[in-house]
């Protein structure tokens, strides 16, 4: 993954706009945040192949970066995005690492299931 | 360390064997005794990818599979499955079918000792419901057919529930075949084995205690 190109991550939201596509969402803090700490809420959303598809999507922010798709009936988001990458299969992979490179957010787009 | 006729070993995560068990895993095998390891997942839901990264959601379960074989081979386990469960979604999972899936592969490798994590006291929901998957599939069986099963436990209160570990193997003399298992896991670990090696080198007593000793937690039915 490289750090976000903001022109280029855009080009790649409007190329999946208005198609059926399948999302990755996730924010994780790790299984072990409240084991170490015992005062660390610890929280978390995951969904995989959520197929949807939106009307435009939008990336905005000075980094870590925001990245919004708004549905006819909805929304999707997420932020702290940091990375990314258009892997082999043509998939836009988001991804928001923390400062030691662990991953905390990552949003993914594909026209297959994942 | 007691004699076995063959061992199997059920753990959710590529990296779970390394830290905890590797020692007892490579004691066994050095000495003849046949190890299967049966991992759930490929841990694809592993944090760690690296300042810059180098890896992707995507491509991490690649990676992590790679270097399950690569610890299974420095440890000498010349059976590996892997089960193809997805990382942090175990425990959601129907328990019985769990168990039962647990129960076939115990039943074909008909180990004298099986271990696994202590349900409830194993910190991450995946080894929590790996655990009782195995309880559960040994209590199914009859009395005088159920092979032995160490648990390993390191929830903050575990000692004060469960007690002391009844079963501590000292591995020393494979210590450097841990050490090589732990740094297979490199995308893991790649941090804390630097660390590690040398606080070995300076003979950092707590380090060589936490190396040399592992703790197990019979499992009484």
């Amino acid at each position: 993954m490289e750090p976000v190109i903001i022109d280029q991550v855009q080009k790649e939201l409007d190329r999946f706009a208005q198609k059926e596509v399948y999302i990755h969402l996730e924010t994780t803090n790790g299984a072990y945040a409240s084991h170490f700490d015992e005062s660390f809420f610890s929280s978390g959303a995951y969904i995989r192949n959520a197929l949807l598809q939106y009307e435009h999507g939008k990336i905005t922010g000075n980094g870590p970066f925001r990245v919004g798709l708004k549905m006819s009936f909805g929304w999707v988001y997420a932020e702290g995005i940091t990375h990314f990458e258009v892997d082999n299969k043509g998939r836009l992979l988001l991804a928001g690492h923390d400062f030691s490179g662990k991953l905390a957010v990552s949003l993914q787009l594909s026209e297959q299931p994942f | 360390m007691e004699k076995e006729r063959h061992v199997l070993v059920v753990f959710p995560h590529p990296d779970d064997e390394a830290f905890g068990v590797s020692g007892t895993i490579a004691s066994y095998t050095k000495s003849g005794v046949p190890v299967t390891y049966a991992c759930l997942t490929l841990g694809e839901m592993g944090r760690n990818m690296g300042n810059p990264p180098f890896a992707t959601r995507e491509s991490l379960p690649h990676i992590r599979k790679k270097e399950l074989q690569d610890a299974a081979n420095v440890l000498g386990i010349n059976d590996l499955r892997m089960l193809g469960y997805r990382d942090k979604t175990v425990e959601f999972e129907n328990e019985a079918v769990l168990a039962a899936h647990m129960g076939s592969i115990i039943k074909e490798v008909k180990p004298s000792l099986i271990i696994t994590f202590y349900p409830g006291y194993a910190v991450h929901p995946d080894h929590d419901a790996c655990g009782a998957a195995v309880i559960k599939a040994v209590k199914d069986m009859p009395e005088n057919k159920r092979p032995k099963v160490h648990c390993v436990a390191f929830s903050n209160n575990c000692e004060e529930e469960i007690g002391q570990a009844d079963v501590v193997n000292n591995v020393s003399e494979v210590a450097d075949l841990k050490v090589a298992a732990i740094k297979a896991h490199v995308s893991q670990t790649q941090l804390m084995a630097a660390e590690m090696e040398e606080q070995l080198k300076n003979q950092d007593p707590a380090v060589m205690a936490r190396i040399h000793n592992e703790r197990f937690w019979t499992y009484k039915f």
